[in-house]
């Protein structure tokens, strides 16, 4: 739901996103004044970005700002960010964790050939965890629009009601699509259950779709014709220059090229192993979530096929879902341990 | 009486819970303050996005209070007078005071209970009302336990003009400090009183604080824009209220969007403005949707709110391309051609595909065709399409469309017949209590038919409602079966149809049809009580039995009007003193009355004319209830009560003579027989 496409009505609500969680230390000023809160985060030493990787420069500087270790993205084909280790199994136990990163994600299905203005299936999401969520979280997302340059005296701002849930990790949360002139520039999100357990801290988790985003921003109608570099530059590159023969090729294997037998194969495997590495007498989640989530792309891709039956569908979510689940579980087991 | 506000602030409550919310804080306040001996007046709250307050006027401090408890005789046993101490805290008996009635001198404990400031009252009753406060879905924030709808960011409590500092919930404690809109006037405004907090609110603050208030200002000027252009809104009273629920100071802006988009139904555009944008359509004065919309913003802006419209314009613009590239998708085949399709939707693992279902329910609108007057070919072919339009991405994408696109699709091919086409779409209805019943007999036929399968497939696999649980919405069903019969005067036997289903598509037919008959019945008694039938007429007419929905309705309907009379009463007394009379008769010995069932031969005049009475008027009310008129039936019955009347005025039932008695018990127990022929009167109140 956060990706680049924005669905005509979106009637499936399930949203893979990934996160991580930071490592700063939260002072969680419960007592603080009212009027303290409320201070203006508007981040005024940036000038509004000019291209595409400017816009991620500039978020990025301002989580950092704002107390948020930066990380890089993870090296798995992941659906959406806060399928992220970093935000399923960091925004489980008990240590406080801010982070933000960019996270390419992958939806198969997704792909138009690059023939379609708004529909990729590679794409970016900018993800921040703050964990324990700060009182002020509100007022730090909207000082990030600030600095993106969205002029909120003459854009229209809205929180509107929008609860999250991904069945897939067992995870839930309630908050707000953030809307900007009715358009959906971010998620808003407050993690109460993740991997089917309770949160021990509460996770506030915004999500950005960064192609939607920077098309809104720099006023672009076509996403392959946004500025990636800075415009004027001797070597000014547009993101059609970057990725569009990506989507022709990549496209092109998921629909017609990907070989299912093998896929599913490989399904298999990546299920074996994760339910091995989480077998063993001092298990371990962390890689046992990788192969959690390459069995969910390769199920992403079987899917993008049109191999997979309905009834089939229910049936590897429903696998997917149980991995990620006993990584969960797992992950947890170990941090209570450590903290003991 | 002091003047108390109380504001709780937090980050945006979901639109469609704020009002609800106020009305609960209302309640849940007074009720605390009431507990505590205050008597709170004229509460009310106002309701926004960000903030809900409870306003009111109480005492600034609860009145002493005397109570006197009486305790036992003096002089009564010792462990007597210890018992009464410690439940009324005294430590001597001398502490009581005596007093004396007719019998002698009792203790009375007198207990003086202080009064207490309000301002404690409120410290305790705060955190209270807001730990139990019963929002639909709620959250932790942070690190703190608290929950409440979104995180809280302030609460203030102004009595009698001084705030009560430091009252903490959530770890956010009480000050004299409120927020007002987050661009046009955020404040922070300290406030000291009611009209203070309402003056910097919605002056500086920008923010209209009255719900009732607010969607008056929204709908005047969606109106009021439409207006100057030369257009008309069309309202919505659902999107009214929600659009309310997001917006602090509303400010409309009608928007343009490209006239192309024009081609899509209009419900498809209105559905897709207002589910995803929260934006009303426009028509001209034609009556016919213009490409226009308006948006509600919360936003005063230096460029008159140009750069909002464009950004709203855009997103809707993108929206319709995608319902228009589906429609146009969609309609490449015919609707018929997405039959096979609806194999892979499982209908329910047990029970099969969509394909399966639509199969059993053509199947079944056939059988049922004839008894509402519909071709039984176009009902089988409206119940195969009725399910096509499922697998077609304009309803996969914007489900509540269901139906109508089905039916959209059919209409745009060559040679569609139009009873067909108003079956694919109503063949849903009716989805609730208020919804409309179908009245094209082949709409009846496979709304009936669709109904009839979900019922008894469920039955058949066991998964029937229990208590509050109704996931597959069977209670909605068998209510649509109930009202489609009733209000489109349907004779036919329901228990009859769905056995036959069972037996033809489940193999099953061990399953307790009892109980499913039961089940209809019970919705039948609730859609009965909501037309207003007495209870206890509803009762006695199902008690009579009989699986003809229509038929009951209607014995039931004449029953009610019947009794309304007094004559309708006095004659039910009479049958109530006749059955009262046979049953203590009965408790006395057996009877065997058969050997007594002639109605002729009674010495005593008013039995003989009773059973002479009974003689002719049998036949009478049979004939009527054969031909369902039961107002006739029972006017048949009303010719009785003179000779019953007059029986009990002159004649002693239980007579000396053996066979005289029993003769007359005979008699009482025709004249009871009689009665149960149109319901079962036994169950009927007083």
């Amino acid at each position: 739901m956060l990706g680049l496409a924005q669905n005509w009505l979106d009637s499936r609500k399930t949203r893979l996103k990934d996160t991580f969680k930071p490592r700063v230390a939260l002072e969680l000023p419960t007592q603080r004044r009212k009027a303290a809160a409320m201070t203006d985060h508007t981040a005024k030493s940036h000038s509004k970005p000019g291209s595409f990787q400017d816009l991620i420069l500039t978020l990025q500087s301002y989580w950092a700002s704002k107390g948020c270790a930066i990380l890089q993205p993870f090296d798995t084909e992941v659906g959406a960010g806060t399928l992220h280790p970093a935000t399923v199994l960091r925004s489980l136990g008990p240590k406080p964790w801010n982070v933000a990163y960019v996270q390419p994600s992958r939806r198969p299905a997704d792909g138009r050939y690059g023939e379609n203005p708004n529909r990729l299936q590679h794409y970016y999401q900018f993800q921040v965890i703050m964990k324990p969520n700060p009182v002020d979280l509100q007022e730090l997302y909207l000082g990030s629009l600030d600095a993106i340059g969205i002029d909120r005296t003459i854009h229209d701002i809205r929180f509107v009601e929008d609860d999250w849930e991904n069945p897939t990790v067992g995870a839930w949360g309630l908050g707000w699509e953030v809307w900007c002139d009715g358009m959906e520039v971010s998620q808003y999100t407050y993690f109460q259950q993740v991997g089917g357990l309770d949160v021990d801290l509460v996770s506030g988790e915004l999500t950005y779709g960064l192609e939607r985003l920077a098309m809104y921003v720099f006023g672009v109608d076509n996403v392959f014709d946004l500025p990636f570099n800075t415009p004027g530059t001797p070597q000014s590159l547009s993101y059609g220059d970057v990725f569009h023969q990506n989507e022709v090729e990549q496209s092109t294997y998921n629909f017609e090229h990907a070989n299912t037998d093998n896929i599913l194969t490989r399904f298999e495997m990546a299920e074996a192993e994760c339910k091995a590495l989480l077998a063993l007498d001092t298990p371990l989640p962390l890689p046992a979530y990788e192969h959690a989530l390459k069995a969910s792309h390769l199920f992403n891709l079987l899917d993008a096929r049109g191999v997979v039956s309905p009834t089939q569908r229910q049936e590897y979510i429903k696998r997917v879902r149980d991995l990620a689940r006993g990584c969960a579980e797992s992950w947890v087991d170990g941090e209570k341990g450590r903290a003991a | 009486m002091a003047e108390l506000l109380f504001e709780i602030f937090c980050e945006e409550i979901p639109a469609r819970m704020q009002k609800r919310a106020g009305d609960d804080l209302v309640k849940l306040m007074d009720a605390g303050l009431k507990a505590a001996g205050l008597t709170p007046n004229g509460s009310r709250a106002l309701t926004g996005p960000r903030r809900l307050t409870y306003i009111t006027d109480v005492e600034t401090r609860s009145p002493d209070v005397s109570e006197e408890r009486k305790g036992p005789r003096v002089g009564s046993p010792e462990q007597a007078l210890a018992g009464f101490m410690r439940g009324a805290g005294l430590t001597d008996i001398s502490q009581a005071e005596t007093r004396e009635d007719k019998k002698g001198e009792y203790y009375v404990a007198v207990l003086q209970s202080e009064g207490r400031d309000t301002a404690d009252v409120l410290t305790d009753l705060i955190p209270s009302v807001m730990g139990d406060f019963p929002w639909p879905k709620s959250m932790k924030s942070g690190d703190t336990d608290f929950r409440w709808v979104r995180p809280l960011r302030g609460l203030t409590v102004l009595l009698d003009g001084t705030s009560l500092n430091g009252i903490t919930v959530g770890g956010i404690a009480s000050d004299n400090i409120v927020h007002g809109h987050r661009q046009m006037g955020p404040g922070p405004f300290e406030v000291s009183n009611f009209a203070d907090y309402q003056a910097k609110l919605t002056g500086e603050g920008h923010v209209m604080l009255d719900r009732d208030a607010r969607r008056e200002r929204v709908l005047d000027q969606a109106k009021a824009v439409c207006a100057e252009a030369g257009l008309d809104l069309v309202e919505d009273a659902g999107l009214l209220d929600e659009v309310t629920g997001l917006v602090e100071w509303p400010v409309a802006l009608l928007g343009d969007m490209d006239p192309s988009f024009l081609e899509l139904p209009d419900e498809v555009i209105r559905l897709t403005l207002k589910s995803h944008q929260k934006t009303f359509t426009v028509k001209g004065a034609d009556g016919k949707l213009t490409p226009n919309f308006v948006i509600m913003a919360n936003l005063e802006t230096p460029d008159g709110g140009a750069t909002i419209k464009a950004g709203n314009a855009k997103v809707i613009s993108a929206r319709l391309s995608d319902a228009k590239f589906f429609q146009d998708q969609d309609r490449q085949k015919n609707l018929i051609d997405y039959y096979d399709q609806l194999d892979e939707v499982v209908f329910h693992k047990k029970l099969g595909s969509v394909r399966d279902k639509a199969a059993r329910v053509a199947a079944l609108a056939r059988e049922i065709a004839p008894h509402v007057g519909a071709d039984p070919d176009k009902a089988e072919l409206a119940a195969k399409l009725a399910k096509c339009d499922l697998v077609t991405q304009t309803v996969i994408e914007a489900t509540s469309l269901q139906g109508q696109v089905g039916r959209w699709m059919y209409e745009a091919e060559a040679g569609f017949d139009a009873d067909v086409a108003v079956a694919i779409e109503d063949h849903y209805k009716p989805q609730g209590p208020s919804d409309a019943v179908p009245t094209n007999p082949v709409s009846m036929a496979v709304a009936l038919a669709d109904k009839i399968d979900t019922l008894v497939g469920f039955w058949a696999i066991d998964e029937k409602p229990t208590g509050s649980k109704d996931p597959f919405a069977l209670r909605r069903a068998a209510l649509g079966v109930v009202r489609i019969i009733i209000s489109n005067s349907v004779r036919v036997s329901t228990l009859e149809l769905y056995l036959e289903h069972a037996q033809n598509h489940y193999r099953n037919t061990l399953f307790a049809s009892g109980d499913l008959q039961d089940f209809l019945l019970d919705r039948l008694r609730v859609y009965l009580r909501d037309q207003g039938q007495r209870h206890d007429v509803i009762d006695a007419v199902i008690a009579h039995g009989g699986d003809d929905l229509l038929a009951i309705s209607q014995r039931v309907e004449a029953l009610g009007v019947f009794l309304s009379n007094t004559d309708g009463e006095n004659l039910v007394q009479g049958y109530k003193r006749a059955a009262n009379i046979l049953k203590a008769e009965q408790k006395k010995g057996e009877l065997e009355l058969a050997d007594f069932d002639t109605l002729s031969g009674f010495t005593a005049k008013p039995a003989d004319t009773l059973a002479k009475a009974l003689t002719n008027t049998r036949p009478a009310i049979d004939t009527a209830l054969e031909s369902g008129d039961y107002p006739a039936a029972l006017s048949a019955l009303a010719d009785l009560r003179t000779p019953i009347d007059a029986f009990f005025e002159d004649v002693v039932v239980n007579s000396d003579d053996a066979d005289e008695r029993g003769r007359r018990l005979a008699l009482l127990s025709a004249v009871v027989e009689t009665f149960h022929r149109i319901a079962d009167f036994s169950r009927l109140d007083g």
